[in-house]
Parts: C-alpha cells; sequence; structure tokens
C-alpha cells in the first residue's frame, strides 16, 4: 500500500483516497509540433522500475493535483511536492540520491 | 418559501453509535484566495469569524467556518439565513475575485456520537483517528463516496456528503455500526 502525504492539505492517507494522474513533467508538443516529438507527448510514458515521477491528485480530500517521487519497486515515497514545477526540485533529488546512490538522476 | 426538506428526513439509528440525520442545514462554499483582505473583512464583518487555519474549523455567532481546501471554506449556519448572509458577504467583498455559493441541499449531514464512534469509522474511512483532534475537519471518503468528517467532541462527529448518496450512506452507518461487530482500537 502507497502512503501519501497531499502538500496542499497536510493530510497524510493511503492511496485510495488519492488518483493517479500519470507521469509528471511532461511537455507539451502541440499544434506546429513535429510527428516525432508530438507522438512522443501523446503516447510515449516512462515505465521504470524504480524511481518515478507522477501526478497525483486529492480526489478525496482537498482536491488538488501535487506530484509525487517514489519506487515503483517498494512504494517507498520519497517527497510529494506542488505540481506547478517544470521539474524536480534540487531536495528533492537530492533525498532521492541518498536513498538510491545508484539512481541515474532525472532526464 | 416552501418548506425545506432535508435528505432523509427523521433518518435515526442506535447501534454502537448513534447516527442522526441533522435536517435541514445551511452551507455556503467560498472559493477564492484566503489570503484576500477583502475576503478577511469580509469574514470578520459579517461572520464575526477569523478564517480558519489548514484544517480547522472556527466558530462564530452563525455557525461554524471550516477549511476545506488552499482555497475553498464552507460556511455552515442555519438553512434559513443563507440568503442574507450570501448578500451580506458578497456586498462586503465587493470586487474581489470571491465566489459563493449556496449548497444547503446538494448536501447531507449526519451526527455521529458514542464512545465508538472511532472505531466505526475507521471501518469505513481511511483515516488514523487517533491523530484527529477536536476542531479539526477531514475530507476523506466513507466506503465508495466522498465525505467530510467534523470532530465536535471526543466522542461526537458531524459528517457532511452528497444528498444523493445520502440513502447509502445512512444504510452504510447503520450496517457498521451493528451490534456485534466491536473493535476496541481506539479505547477511549
Ligand atoms: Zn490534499
Amino acid at each position: 500500500m502507497l502512503l501519501l502525504s497531499c502538500p496542499c492539505c497536510g493530510v497524510s492517507a493511503e492511496e485510495t483516497e488519492f488518483v493517479n494522474g500519470g507521469e509528471a513533467h511532461l511537455k507539451r508538443f502541440g499544434p506546429g509540433s513535429d510527428d516525432a516529438d508530438y507522438e512522443s507527448y501523446m503516447f510515449n510514458r516512462k515505465n521504470p522500475m524504480g524511481v518515478h515521477f507522477e501526478r497525483w491528485r486529492h480526489v478525496h480530500g482537498c482536491g488538488k493535483w501535487f506530484i509525487a517521487a517514489r519506487c515503483t519497486v517498494t512504494l517507498e515515497v520519497f517527497a510529494t511536492y506542488p505540481a506547478q514545477t517544470t521539474e524536480p526540485p534540487a531536495e528533492v533529488v537530492a533525498r532521492i540520491k541518498a536513498r538510491r546512490p545508484d539512481w541515474e538522476g532525472y532526464k | 418559501m416552501s418548506e425545506p426538506v432535508s435528505a432523509l428526513p427523521g433518518f435515526r439509528n442506535e447501534g454502537m453509535i448513534s447516527v442522526v440525520e441533522a435536517g435541514p442545514c445551511g452551507m455556503i462554499t467560498m472559493r477564492g484566495d484566503l489570503t484576500l483582505p477583502a475576503l478577511a473583512k469580509a469574514m470578520t464583518d459579517v461572520m464575526k469569524a477569523d478564517i480558519p487555519a489548514q484544517r480547522r474549523i472556527t466558530h462564530c455567532d452563525h455557525g461554524r467556518v471550516a477549511w476545506m481546501s488552499p482555497d475553498e471554506l464552507l460556511l455552515i449556519t442555519d438553512y434559513g439565513a443563507v440568503p442574507g448572509i450570501i448578500g451580506d458577504l458578497q456586498s462586503a467583498i465587493g470586487d474581489a475575485f470571491v465566489s459563493l455559493a449556496d449548497v444547503s441541499d446538494a448536501r447531507a449531514v449526519f451526527r455521529l456520537s458514542g464512545p465508538q464512534v472511532c472505531d466505526v469509522l475507521a471501518k469505513i474511512c481511511p483515516v488514523d483517528f487517533a491523530a484527529f483532534e477536536v476542531g479539526e475537519i477531514r475530507r476523506t471518503r466513507a466506503a465508495q463516496v466522498a465525505a467530510a468528517l467534523l470532530r465536535d467532541a471526543e466522542h461526537a462527529f458531524t459528517l457532511v456528503c452528497f444528498r444523493s448518496v445520502a440513502q447509502y450512506m445512512g444504510d452504510l452507518l447503520a450496517t457498521v455500526s451493528a451490534p456485534g461487530g466491536e473493535v476496541g482500537l481506539y479505547r477511549g
């Protein structure tokens, strides 16, 4: 079971109070972009065994979106942070590195 | 004006805890930037209430104000007082970007009480009741539907849900509080 803390309302709860919104930090390629970029934006998603960044929504709580950095193998949650970020904040990256020294890093 | 009818008029169930449908209850949803000075002033002038801190409930002459999310408050008051309060708040807020909606008829309210109330709720809500303080509000789910819990006292909660699921909620609460289902996790 995944235990998440919502950075918007401060509640810690198990995953059934939340809903997963897929991979976080996607960059949109819209009209005018080339086909490969558009295809990648629309369809290609990471599916790592290990550190992953996901959007979550506190659907049965405050209703807000946030981002969770977690391990898909152990379900360890390294951090949750505001959705208004385009890449993982430095302190989140540092925390993951401390827990997973072999992690190749973000991007 | 026609007589207000709540979701499950007269509903009451006595089991491990007492479950009572609260009858018509006034509720106003207020959305906006909670740090706006105009919003704080309107709350002081009209509700005589401070804006509650995160997940807190403040009391005032008109009733209660609950923190729902970083940009949402719930004003709980008498059913008949709602139009007047909305009008007063609207004029106090002026042009500031704040929305007010009368949601009284969209909701159902249950009052739950008894020494085993945390045990009963823990069967259906993914909540750590040991860390749930009196005067706190917690939005969560009760089995399959969304619910808000307000801890009124050590052994008393107010539960708010959507009116469309009131029958489900009443039946659910009656089922999980049926005698014989004692858990004994949260002993007072
Ligand atoms: Zn939340």
